[in-house]
């Protein structure tokens, strides 16, 4: 399975995602500049965290018009898989490629520390390979990531399964105290209504070897893994 | 010439967290008769248009485009003439 990592001005975790899918995964994997127009013969795309544009005006803001994203755009499409981390998720909701908005952590606070992820749907490209119930500890690293929908959207996000993720404490519980940066119904991750686009605060490329302090991110590739190898039967 | 003087805030449905920060110290520097705080942006667009009706609607298309993001946030400008 190709995968091709989209390096903006200003990424930076454009190089651990490159290390997890080449090091740790054992899958081809290149670096896409944003200048590029063409993301053709890729399986799956990774935006990566960081601050893109310095995060001026709001994070993703810029980036979004990078010429890049026309080609990621079209070829979210048309069915592509497409995984934006941290920045890489603020980016794929100001292009309109995801619902919702993400802004100031309610805290104020910038956060860096491991989250418990409650997975709220099994029947996607990004969890079919989860074993059902079980937490995954990924970290997160934002400021920016009070992710906001209106009750409207909430409603249609739940009927439709495209809520993924959820911050939960260590019990699985989904209480306040575990909600690192105030978003709407402890939600760290969301897909798009096809649910081939998937946008998380968390970082499972930084959870990729039990050195770093959990593996877990593994599982969300081990599902990209079993849902591609499917497709292809 | 046309400056485009344009404010941006949250939506009212959305929370805050600067403004209520800000206006939690206001409250602790005595400032008693604080009802709410917003925090916002303040852009300024210099323009080489005299058009006022064309800067109107350059601005407009400008911040649905790039400058606010809808989801959560509203916007008004005013046009001044320099």
């Amino acid at each position: 399975m190709k995968f091709g990592v989209v390096v903006f001005p200003g990424s930076n975790g454009d190089i651990d995602a490159y290390h997890f899918i080449k090091d740790v995964l054992a899958q081809p994997v290149d670096h896409i500049w944003h200048q590029e127009e063409s993301v053709a013969g890729y399986d799956c795309l990774i935006l990566p965290g960081g601050s893109s544009y310095g995060d001026y005006l709001r994070c993703g803001a810029i980036a979004r018009f990078s010429p890049v994203m026309k080609a990621v755009k079209d070829f979210a499409l048309r069915g592509g898989l497409v995984v934006g981390i941290g920045n890489g998720f603020q980016i794929l909701v100001e292009a309109g490629l995801l619902p919702g908005a993400l802004y100031r952590n309610a805290n104020l606070q910038f956060r860096c520390r491991f989250t418990y992820l409650k997975v709220e749907n099994y029947h996607t490209p990004f969890t079919v390979a989860i074993e059902h119930g079980r937490l995954l500890k990924i970290p997160i690293a934002h400021g920016e990531g009070n992710y906001y929908v209106d009750e409207d959207t909430l409603q249609r996000l739940k009927a439709k399964g495209q809520i993924i993720f959820r911050y939960a404490d260590e019990q699985g519980e989904i209480t306040a105290a575990a909600n690192p940066d105030g978003s709407v119904f402890n939600i760290a991750g969301v897909c798009n209504e096809n649910k081939n686009v998937l946008g998380m605060m968390p970082h499972p490329e930084r959870a990729g070897e039990i050195i770093l302090g959990s593996d877990d991110g593994k599982m969300i590739f081990d599902s990209l893994f079993k849902h591609w190898e499917g497709s292809r039967l | 010439m046309l400056i485009a003087q344009i404010k941006v805030l949250l939506k009212e449905s959305v929370l805050d967290p600067q403004g209520q920060a800000v206006e939690k110290a206001l409250g602790t520097l005595g400032y008693n008769n604080i009802e709410k705080v917003r925090v916002g942006k303040y852009l300024e667009i210099m323009l080489a248009e005299n058009n006022r009706e064309a800067a109107n609607k350059q601005v407009r298309e400008m911040c649905e485009r790039l400058l606010i993001n809808a989801v959560i946030e509203d916007y008004t400008f005013t046009l001044v003439e320099v």
